[in-house]
């Protein structure tokens, strides 16, 4: 039996999330026709649009329905850039790339500005920095985009200060929240943002679909044109069976959410102190910074993360880099390095991230083996070295 | 036993980790990342490191059943393969990159990372067969496919590395027997095309590649006798042997074709002179290793044949340990041996060892 430990990647389907996709896959009828068999798959989606809109307190109309996060992420930053006429986009070198490449590619291909904000060895950002950048852009700021919280060492940024500082200059405030929602509580009403991305598998859903929370006083150039469904913004057949499940996950999850996070976090705190226990070199990255109570990140200096991770895998366990990954090749990620990690050691980092469904024997399975795993790993870096 | 079986996403690999994983083995299905840039798609016949090799490997490990890991060596590629390539041709030598592959990474950096992980063997879809003679010492051969052998690039191993390698299609009769054993067993990449060619030069064209990295000043072509007989753009488009384009105003004295004998990069001069002169009787490096068990009295010169090239024929020879150097006397000459290439020992099917080589003699001219 394998011990899964990357909920941060995609979270185990919740079984209210299962029943709906089910019972809607039993059903006919596209969600925007008129006659009862479309009625009927509508009232799937607007049920969802209620849940959804519950769990991340904004209003039902708020919600546009995506095929996942990165759409959702992509809709509003192009959007954003596209519908306010100025060149300067403010953002984090920490955010995922579903972020950091769409404004890329609004710099290379569209003249857009961009200022990465520097965070410092917690993971924190320099509001001082980010005061002084609106300040001195009075007028030209497109939008600032910043997660709420960060995907691999779930550390979470104070996005109330933000939209404070951003509202004395009207700029607008975009939240990835995809590693966020379902982990932490979230209410995008007294938020202060204008958009908000948030993703069905990450907190029980399968995977293809999310959601784009957008003020309802906001114009938004939309990404896909066509049927005019959800605002206009996000045209084409309401997958319905999908939404309704997102519904039920996302509901579920706000549900037990605060019996959730006090036991994982109690788990994730035991995991901690038992890894270091045993490991006694090992570094837990962000111990000091707020962060998601489900995310246990490390450093293990010496032991490279491939080869730790080929290792756990072996034993039977599933964990992550937590970076990002070409063609199977693990690159340093560039959220440490934007920590100020240095390179070889950003190279030997674990992310552990526990699920509604981690048990107290998964944990005993992570330290045992990572226990075994650790001089292993070491080793065969010191050999490499030596070659 | 574990084994770690070195899959490019060819045919070849597919089915060699397949009979590991039928012979009983717990296999682990390993793709190497060497290019530094693996996002790239295939171009042409060429690479073994694109995205689509890497998912063809992963298929047929699907397929099999066994775990898949990508790991990437691309450091480990470019300093010890890539960069050792363009030295050597810097050099005015010919290399072999395919060999140094074998030698730095498949049965060295690969090797010993699986060694250090637990893992008793890596298997690869290399022709070529080991055996035991009845002192139990390894000894690598030719594979019974003699079309397609590939002991040559093998020669570089040693009895340590040999005894933590596997190459499975060793025994078999030919390549079409290996696709139709791939296509049996439902292995997607049954037909893809071989790779042919050096695989970080996607293109195919060494001589345009390599204008990035070695120079190509002009400089004079010179007879034997130092006589400048006509001037060149630039050293990177020649090879030993070659006779077209060289582009010689006044003809030799004999009026007869001449040819490049060798390249001097230090004073970019290239040397020309008469056919016989390509006649190489002698070949030594300093670089050199045995494959499996020494030979007795290596001091002495014995009988053996000698291959200089991967798809060249072995021709009789006799060799020895000369002043820490491997001494190579062709009993008839070979044309158009340039240094830089690997000469590799056989008798008979059995592969002794090789070298580098580092001069040629020639009746003629001598090359240093």
């Amino acid at each position: 039996m394998r011990v899964f430990l990357d909920h941060a990647s995609t979270t185990t389907l919740r079984p209210e999330a299962k029943a709906s996709l089910i019972s809607a896959l039993e059903l006919t009828g596209n969600p925007s026709s008129v006659h009862s068999s479309g009625q009927i798959t509508r009232a799937l989606v607007e049920d969802a649009r209620d849940q959804v809109a519950k769990a991340a307190g904004c209003n039902r109309s708020e919600v546009v329905f995506t095929s996942g996060g990165t759409e959702a992420n992509n809709q509003a930053i192009k959007g954003l850039y596209w519908s306010s006429q100025r060149p300067v986009i403010i953002s984090s070198a920490l955010e995922h790339h579903a972020v950091i490449d769409p404004i890329l590619w609004l710099a290379e291909h569209q003249g857009a500005q961009v200022h990465w904000l520097q965070s410092n060895r917690a993971g924190e950002l320099d509001l001082i920095e980010l005061a002084e950048v609106l300040e001195k852009n009075q007028g030209k700021v497109s939008f600032i985009s910043l997660m709420l919280a960060n995907n691999e060492t779930g550390v979470i940024t104070d996005i109330r200060a933000v939209t404070d500082l951003a509202s004395k200059y009207q700029v607008p405030v975009h939240c990835d929240a995809v590693a966020a929602f379902g982990n932490m509580p979230i209410d995008f009403a007294s938020s202060g943002v204008a958009t908000m991305a948030v993703s069905g598998h990450k907190v029980g859903a399968p995977i293809g679909v999310g959601a784009l929370l957008v003020r309802r006083d906001l114009t938004l150039s939309p990404l896909v044109h066509g049927g005019t469904q959800e605002r206009s913004l996000r045209s084409g057949t309401l997958s319905y069976s999908m939404i309704s499940s997102f519904g039920a996950a996302a509901e579920a999850a706000v549900r037990d959410l605060v019996e959730r996070e006090s036991r994982l976090k109690a788990l994730r705190d035991d995991l901690e102190a038992r890894v270091l226990a045993a490991i006694p070199e090992a570094i837990v990255t962000v111990a000091g910074s707020t962060r998601l109570p489900h995310n246990a990140h490390f450093l293990f200096p010496g032991a490279q993360s491939d080869n730790l991770l080929f290792l756990l895998d072996q034993a039977g366990i599933s964990a992550s880099a937590g970076s990002a990954c070409t063609a199977g090749v693990l690159a340093p990620s560039h959220v440490l390095i934007g920590m100020g990690i240095a390179p070889e050691l950003a190279d030997c980092s674990i992310r552990v991230s526990l699920g509604h469904d981690t048990k107290p024997s998964d944990i005993d399975a992570f330290v045992e083996a990572i226990a075994s795993s650790y001089p292993v790993a070491v080793r065969e870096g010191a050999n490499q070295k030596a070659i | 036993m574990k084994v770690l079986a070195a899959m490019s996403g060819g045919v070849d690999s597919a089915v060699a980790a397949a009979r590991a994983v039928e012979e009983g083995h717990e296999v682990v299905g390993v793709h190497l990342a060497l290019s530094r840039m693996p996002g790239t798609l295939r171009t042409g016949s060429r690479g073994c490191c694109t995205i689509e090799d890497s998912m063809d490997a992963q298929r047929a490990a699907n397929k099999l059943g066994i775990p898949f890991y990508v790991w990437d060596f691309s450091e480990r590629f470019k300093l010890d393969v890539v960069d050792d390539f363009i030295a050597e041709y810097q050099a005015g030598r010919t290399p072999n990159p395919c060999m140094r592959c074998n030698e730095r990474i498949k049965f060295a950096a690969l090797l010993e990372k699986g060694l250090a992980l637990g893992f008793d063997a890596v298997c690869t879809g290399h022709y070529a067969s080991i055996t035991s003679d009845q002192d139990g010492n390894l000894e690598l051969h030719r594979s019974l496919a003699m079309a397609k052998d590939q002991s040559y690039v093998l020669g570089v191993l040693t009895q340590e590395q040999l005894a933590h390698s596997m190459f499975p299609l060793g025994a078999t009769a030919s390549k079409d027997l290996v696709r139709k054993e791939a296509t049996e067993r439902g292995l997607s990449v049954a037909n893809k095309p071989d790779s042919y060619d050096i695989c970080f030069i996607p293109e195919g064209d060494t001589r345009d590649w390599l204008k990035e990295f070695v120079s190509s000043e002009p400089g004079q072509i010179v007879d034997t006798e130092g006589q400048v007989v006509g001037e060149h753009d630039g050293l990177v488009g020649f090879t030993i042997g070659q006779r077209k384009g060289l582009n010689l105003g006044r003809p030799a004295k004999d009026g007869r074709p001449r040819y490049v004998l060798e390249i001097r990069p230090k004073t970019k001069e290239v040397v020309v002179g008469p056919e016989a002169a390509l006649e190489i009787t002698e070949l030594a490096g300093a670089r050199f290793s045995w494959c499996g068990k020494a030979p007795e009295n290596s001091t002495d010169f014995f009988d053996c044949e000698v291959q200089v090239r991967a798809h060249g024929d072995a021709v009789a020879a006799q060799a020895a340990v000369v002043d820490s150097e491997l001494v190579i006397r062709l009993v008839e000459p070979l044309y158009g041996v340039a240094p830089g290439q690997t000469a590799v020992l056989y008798l008979g099917t059995r592969v002794l060892g090789q070298t580098t080589i580092d001069r040629t003699v020639s009746a003629v001219v001598s090359n240093v």
